[in-house]
């Protein structure tokens, strides 16, 4: 194959990893996303930001397409990863999921060994021809969530006897082993103490750069600390996006500065 | 009222409660007595349950261990090769049993009984009794012109009485009989002891020489056709209703049909089973295929509704997560939901076995109730099954068929027994997969 010509190659070379233009959702007859548009950066952490119900986890959900699980769900606009339309007919969901992968609000570890919860995704997509690859990939991915050290000798326990935040590392660990290019988030830490939350933070600065990541946050503080753009969402829409440095201390819109101000939310 | 504008919200004062009061303590008093009572009637409804039980294991016990036992008469034969019409290169090589066949047993053993117990033996010796020269003469061939001592089956009045199950001064027994009876038992000519062809022969109109393994064969044939055609139909309709269908008129139609279909009675199954089975695809009347089909027809919704319920209660969030990382609807199914179901789905499916195992009704409308004197060697062949076996021998007048009874009841439970050990212990092994 001629690099030259290969799309995913030049696709490297634009800023943005994913591209969301005009992105409408509908539950039933409801609309819950009105028109989004938002650009992700290839190296940026994103966060998403915005009282309860105005529609993150919603426009999460559009970028690796779970949202097809939902009956009655329906997407309008239209999604690109590295140029490609997530939602043309020629793209594999299966393939997407794996290359845009996820980490929930609850950790859902499966009720497997912790070796078997790294190794299922590798497996199913033939990532790990002999034992000992799929043991190298269980290593790094483990590794690179700052979980290894905790249970390197414990890999044949179950994956759900862990506490909550090592769950959630696990679930990270997890989307890492089939080699992502997207993480999203969705209030990852919303049901961990502070001492697991900044633990999990400290992970995703150590990821930022080798995945796009995108996380929803309720915290204020955690998408300062962590992210380099900021999206606000309020009531399905979407009311400002750009640099964290800005949207916290120099915000556009005044419904933008009520909410990270506390006046609501 | 200055003072009052200042003090918080005005309203009706409440009184701090006072936690000491008499109507606080009758009021402690009474869910106290609420609580003892409901923990006594508790206590009575279980007391009174395992009574029922204790009282029905019992009965049956008593009436049916002695089913397990038979009596036998010592007999000494002369296996005269003239008499039975036999010679010794007969009795080897391919038609070593259709020889046997041929060959007169009964006047060799008349002459025995006549022989070696005189007078004493007239009315002692089941008429099958033969049957036991024949299958001796057919592992030892060498006995053939030989003199052998040979337990054979008495009567079944002999094995009542011998069992202490007659009364011997009842009209059942005549006189003359009590006396050679006795006087064999002095000669120390009769045993009683277990009864091994009871679970190895099917049913005879002999009690003495009935046996239940026919019926135990045929239940387990019929069971392995209903388990192999409604586990998987039943498993696979119960995943697709729930992780694939849409929500729709339709699916809600089959749902309630399916629930419907659970409630429907049995002997209605049995009709439908006779009517499509056997009058439309002319399938092979009596036989276990034919009732497995019908039972599976039967047990099918038991399995769906099972199945549903521990599909539901697997998580989402584990399907979230298997798709997340990028499994196919199918690959979640089969690796995730359905291992995590698996412990309720067979849960659900032994009950549903159970319920088959112990069903009569439709097995008597297809023919399963037919006097059937061979142990069947196939699921197409005429068969019975255990229940109808029970209701059978329940009904035959012989005094001997109500031991036989209460013992293949006690057959039937141990199958039962059986299979609930095994759903408790397949649900505990896949609950500690990992
Ligand atoms: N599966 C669903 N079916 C119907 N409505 C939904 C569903 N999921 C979310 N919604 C609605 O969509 C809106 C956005 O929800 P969500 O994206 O979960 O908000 P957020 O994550 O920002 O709290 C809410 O009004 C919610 O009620
Ligand atoms: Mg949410």
């Amino acid at each position: 194959m001629n690099d030259m010509t290969n799309p995913a190659t030049t696709a490297a070379a634009a800023p943005y990893k994913m591209r969301a233009g005009e992105v409408s959702v509908f539950y039933g007859p409801k609309q819950a996303l009105n028109a989004v548009s938002i650009d992700i950066g290839r190296e940026d952490v994103t966060a998403f930001i915005g009282p309860s119900g105005c529609g993150k986890s919603t426009f999460l959900r559009c970028l690796n397409r779970m949202n097809d699980t939902i009956p009655g769900a329906r997407v309008e606009g239209r999604i690109e990863l590295d140029g490609e339309d997530i939602y043309a007919s020629g793209m594999d969901v299966v393939q997407l999921r794996a290359r845009v992968g996820m980490v929930f609000q609850k950790p859902n570890p499966f009720p497997k060994s912790i070796y078997e919860n790294i190794a299922y995704g590798p497996r199913i997509h033939g990532l790990a021809r002999t034992k000992a690859e799929m043991d190298v990939i269980v290593e790094r991915s483990l590794r690179r969530a700052g979980l290894w050290d905790e249970v390197k000798d414990r890999l044949a326990d179950s994956g759900t006897a862990l506490s909550g935040g090592q769950q959630q590392r696990l679930c990270i660990a997890r989307a890492i082993a089939v080699d992502p290019e997207v993480i999203l988030m969705d209030e990852p830490c919303s049901a961990l103490d502070p001492i697991a939350t900044a633990k999990i933070e400290e992970l995703i600065d150590e990821l930022r750069g080798r995945y796009a990541i995108v996380i929803v946050t309720h915290n204020m503080q955690q998408a300062a600390r962590v992210s380099q753009k900021t999206a606000f969402f309020h009531l399905g829409t979407l009311v400002e996006y750009g640099d964290t440095s800005d949207i916290f201390t120099n915000p556009r819109e005044t419904r933008t500065k009520d909410y990270i101000t506390g006046r609501y939310g | 009222m200055t003072s009052a504008a200042a003090t918080p919200p005005a309203g009706p004062t409440r009184r701090p409660t006072d936690w000491a009061s008499a109507e606080m303590r009758a009021r402690i008093r009474r869910r106290y007595r609420s609580e003892r009572l409901f923990r006594l009637v508790g206590l009575a409804a279980l007391v009174l349950a395992a009574s029922f039980l204790a009282f029905l294991l019992f009965t049956i016990g008593r009436n049916g261990l002695t089913g397990f036992e038979r009596t036998e008469v010592k007999v000494t034969v002369a296996f005269d090769p003239a008499v039975l019409n036999l010679r010794p290169e007969q009795l080897t090589g391919p038609g070593a049993e259709a020889a046997l066949g041929a060959a007169d047993f009964q006047t060799v053993l008349a002459n025995g009984v006549t022989n070696s117990l005189g007078p004493d033996g007239e009315g002692m010796i089941s008429e099958g009794a033969w049957l036991t020269l024949r299958d001796m003469l057919a592992k030892r061939p060498d006995l053939l012109g030989m003199q052998a001592d040979v337990w054979v089956p008495a009567t079944s009045v002999v094995d009542q009485l011998a069992k202490g199950r007659l009364d011997r001064a009842g009209r059942t027994v005549s006189a003359d009989l009590l006396l050679r009876y006795d006087s064999l038992e002095r000669r120390k000519l009769l045993r009683t002891g277990w009864n091994t062809a009871f679970l190895s022969v099917a049913d005879s109109t002999d009690p003495e020489l009935a046996g239940v393994w026919g019926a135990l064969k045929g239940s387990l044939l019929t069971l392995a056709v209903t388990l192999s055609i409604c586990f998987p139909v039943g498993v696979l309709a119960a995943i697709y209703l729930e992780e694939y269908a849409p929500r729709n008129r339709w699916t809600d139609i089959i749902e309630v049909s399916i629930n419907n279909l659970a409630a429907v009675p049995s002997i209605i199954f049995g009709l439908l089973g006779l009517a499509v089975f056997l009058n439309f695809m002319n399938l092979p009347r009596s036989a276990p295929i034919v009732g497995g089909l019908t039972l599976a027809l039967m047990t099918m919704p038991v399995i769906v509704i099972a199945g549903r319920v521990a599909i539901k209660a697997v998580p989402p969030s584990i399907r979230d997560g298997a798709l997340a990382v990028g499994a196919s609807p199918v690959q979640v199914v089969f690796h995730h939901v359905l291992p995590l179901a698996l412990p309720g789905i067979l849960t659900g499916t032994i009950i549903g076995m159970s319920r088959a195992l112990g069903e009569t009704a439709p097995l008597l409308l297809i023919g399963m109730r037919a006097f059937v004197a061979d142990v069947p060697a196939g699921v197409t062949q005429p068969a019975t099954v255990l229940p109808v076996q029970i209701y059978l021998w329940s009904d035959e007048v012989a005094r001997g068929f109500v031991e036989k009874t209460s013992a293949a009841i006690i057959v039937l439970l141990m199958v039962l027994l059986l299979m609930n050990g095994l759903a408790i212990y397949l649900r505990n092994k896949f609950e500690r997969r990992w």
